[in-house]
């Protein structure tokens, strides 16, 4: 194969992949800059989506329904989590949450254990076909349905933000807790709701994504820190950072895969972590912050 | 005036004297090698855990991967002494080095970064490093590890039953928690703890704070590849697994529940989750006979958000609190009589000024 027709491919690999991180990146965002904590069990939303989703086609549901049915669980999973495990916390320090969410997703990591084993389970592609050709670079039909998806909750989120009144008070609260809640929004509430969605994308994400890899209980952990990864390449606290850091994270760690050694291809999406954070601690689309004494 | 000093030297090693006893006594009620190998696996670990606290709870440093400086200690004190022929102990000074080298370049680059971006980097690193062992298989043996690794030795005295490991573990325990404690209670320790306040702050009062973060970053690196060695020596095969980002997940995870800002939380963090583990292993089974794996996870992770959102400051740190609230209630009582002796205006009115 001809290098650019090699490159063109590790690209289209990128894509899929970097849709993927940016779905679970925005989770990130979203949580951190309404709620000022970092989640890391965003990463088990994804395998939890998955596997209940697998589940339900097996219990005879039609794929659609089997996908909202999943999602919808895991909406109010993360809902409850956010209830039992994050409110009561809510005032600790940033290390103790931190501790407190990868507590919770090692025990959630052993509930799937526990329900589905540690067998991989494969799925069928939304859309039956071969491969599609593109300019001599094979794409999965698949890959196509992962970027769709990707597309359509930036859109979607991006009404929301800035049309629905939900929206827009979530937007308050990440701007400013103190003065949204003088505005008479509760931000107790929109972290209940944010966790609730953010765990719906994350779901969504895994369901896509499943077809192509195959979901096991174990897939979460990798997925969460690659999406963590993606989302602080971007700044944080920007959501179109979350999901340029997304594909870069995706296209950079297929080229590196292709290119240089697939073994070493985690290690390199974390070295180019280390080096956006030297050279930019605030992320390629952060502002620079202030220490304020 | 040498029965004085006498005492008072037995009245601050109090602590001290007290754990030696208990390990002694461990070693004689223990007569099963089974048993006093878990105690060996629980020394080893509270080194780890002893430093990382340094760095945690005393600096306020987060770490997600001590694991690789672990493994960097023992790889190196195992390849020293399986494949080039060093003496344990000449292996386990040039692991110490060399972990040390390679936190000092990790530290100097990443340490001017806080929270988020500091966990995020050390999480990096130490994936970086796990990966290295797992993909240099001409040096490491890759995945499937290689075995011949020397029993540790002083000379011609040869630590190769449990308990004798057993006793060479815990004396370097011992060191390590002298140690801690004599860097806690210096210069040092006082200025570690105004970086965990206020860095600014800190900074301002002509503190270096980012030369002493990268000094207790290295010190407690080497702590782990020390832990490392001993491991090393103790297990006598090396593969990559127990140096992963779970690894170092489960040493914050045994500094938090026994206090992060504590000399002997580390001892109690660690024992706990050794022993709930141990627990669990045993009695899970029987609750749930169809159960197989490693399902105590589940109640690992669900005991430590519990011990989290209750006991934010560990186990001592709980512990303490518990029989501080009644003497903070009877303190309460004394200020408020002290206060209602006072007239109203002789009380400081302008505390909250501040420096203008």
């Amino acid at each position: 194969m001809p290098l650019g027709n090699e490159l063109l491919q590790y690209l289209l690999t990128g894509l899929t992949l970097g849709g993927i991180y940016a779905l679970i990146a925005l989770g990130f965002v979203t949580i951190y800059t309404v709620t000022g904590h970092i989640n890391f069990t965003q990463g088990e939303f994804v395998m939890l989506g998955a596997l209940t989703s697998i589940s339900m086609i097996k219990l005879g549901l039609p794929m659609w329904l089997a996908i909202t049915v999943a999602v919808a669980i895991v909406g109010i999973f993360g809902a409850a989590f956010e209830r039992v495990v994050i409110y009561p916390a809510r005032n600790s320090s940033v290390v103790t949450i931190i501790i407190i969410t990868i507590g919770f997703s090692v025990a959630i990591r052993g509930v799937a254990l526990l329900l589905w084993g540690t067998q991989s389970y494969p799925m069928q592609p939304f859309s039956s076909g071969p491969p599609i050709n593109i300019l001599g670079a094979i794409m999965n039909r698949q890959s196509i349905w992962v970027l769709l998806l990707s597309i359509v909750v930036v859109i979607t989120l991006f009404i929301f933000f800035e049309r629905t009144v939900m929206g827009k008070a979530l937007k308050a609260c990440a701007i400013n807790r103190l003065a949204a809640s003088l505005m008479g929004i509760s931000p107790q509430k929109m972290s209940l709701f944010c966790f609730s969605l953010c765990a719906s994308i994350g779901a969504l994400a895994g369901i896509f994504i499943t077809p192509i890899t195959t979901a096991t209980y174990d897939m979460g952990l990798m997925l969460g820190l690659k999406g963590f990864v993606a989302a602080v390449l971007g700044g944080l606290t920007n959501t179109t950072g979350a999901i340029l850091g997304g594909f870069l994270l995706g296209i950079l760690e297929a080229m590196g895969a292709g290119l240089i050694s697939s073994g070493y291809k985690d290690a390199i999406s974390f070295l180019i972590l280390l080096l956006v954070l030297l050279n930019r601690p605030e992320g390629l689309l952060g502002k620079p912050e202030r220490d304020r004494v | 005036m040498k029965t004085k000093s006498t005492k008072g030297f037995l009245q601050r090693n109090l602590s001290i004297i007290f754990f030696i006893a208990i390990v002694i006594l461990i070693a004689l009620l223990i007569p099963n090698p089974y048993y006093l190998g878990n105690f060996v696996i629980i020394g080893i670990f509270t080194i780890v855990v002893v430093g990382l606290c340094l760095l945690m709870g005393y600096t306020g440093q987060v770490s997600l991967g001590h694991a690789a400086f672990y493994g960097l200690g023992a790889y190196s004190s195992a390849l020293l002494t399986a494949k080039v022929g060093f003496t344990p102990l000449l292996a386990m000074v040039i692991a110490a080095v060399i972990t040390g080298i390679v936190a000092f370049l990790i530290g100097i680059a990443t340490l001017r970064l806080k929270e988020h971006y500091l966990a995020l980097a050390t999480l990096g690193s130490g994936i970086i490093i796990y990966i290295f062992f797992n993909e240099q298989v001409n040096i490491t043996g890759g995945p499937s590890g290689f075995s011949g690794i020397p029993y540790f030795s002083f000379g011609s005295w040869q630590f190769d039953t449990e308990r004798s490991y057993y006793f060479l573990v815990w004396s370097f325990v011992l060191l390590a928690i002298i140690f801690a404690r004599n860097i806690v209670s210096s210069r040092i320790g006082r200025a570690l703890r105004a970086i965990h306040t206020s860095e600014i702050a800190a900074t301002c009062m002509g503190i270096p704070a980012f030369q002493y973060k990268v000094q207790i970053f290295v010190i407690s690196a080497i702590y782990a590849s020390i832990a490392g060695s001993l491991y090393a020596h103790y297990i006598t095969f090396m593969s990559p697994s127990p140096f992963g980002f779970q690894a170092s997940v489960e040493f914050v995870l045994m500094a938090a529940i026994g206090g992060l800002a504590s000399i002997w939380g580390p001892l109690f963090g660690v024992t706990a989750v050794l022993f709930l583990t141990e627990f669990l292993k045993t009695v899970v089974p029987e609750i749930m006979p169809s159960a197989g794996g490693e399902y105590e996870i589940i109640f690992f992770g669900l005991i430590l958000v519990i011990v989290m959102i209750f006991m934010p400051e560990g186990l001592v740190g709980g512990i303490k609190d518990y029989f501080a609230k009644g003497k903070i209630k009877k303190l309460a009582i004394k200020v408020n009589q002290d206060l209602a002796e006072f007239p109203e205006n002789d009380l400081p009115s302008d505390r909250n000024k501040g420096v203008q």
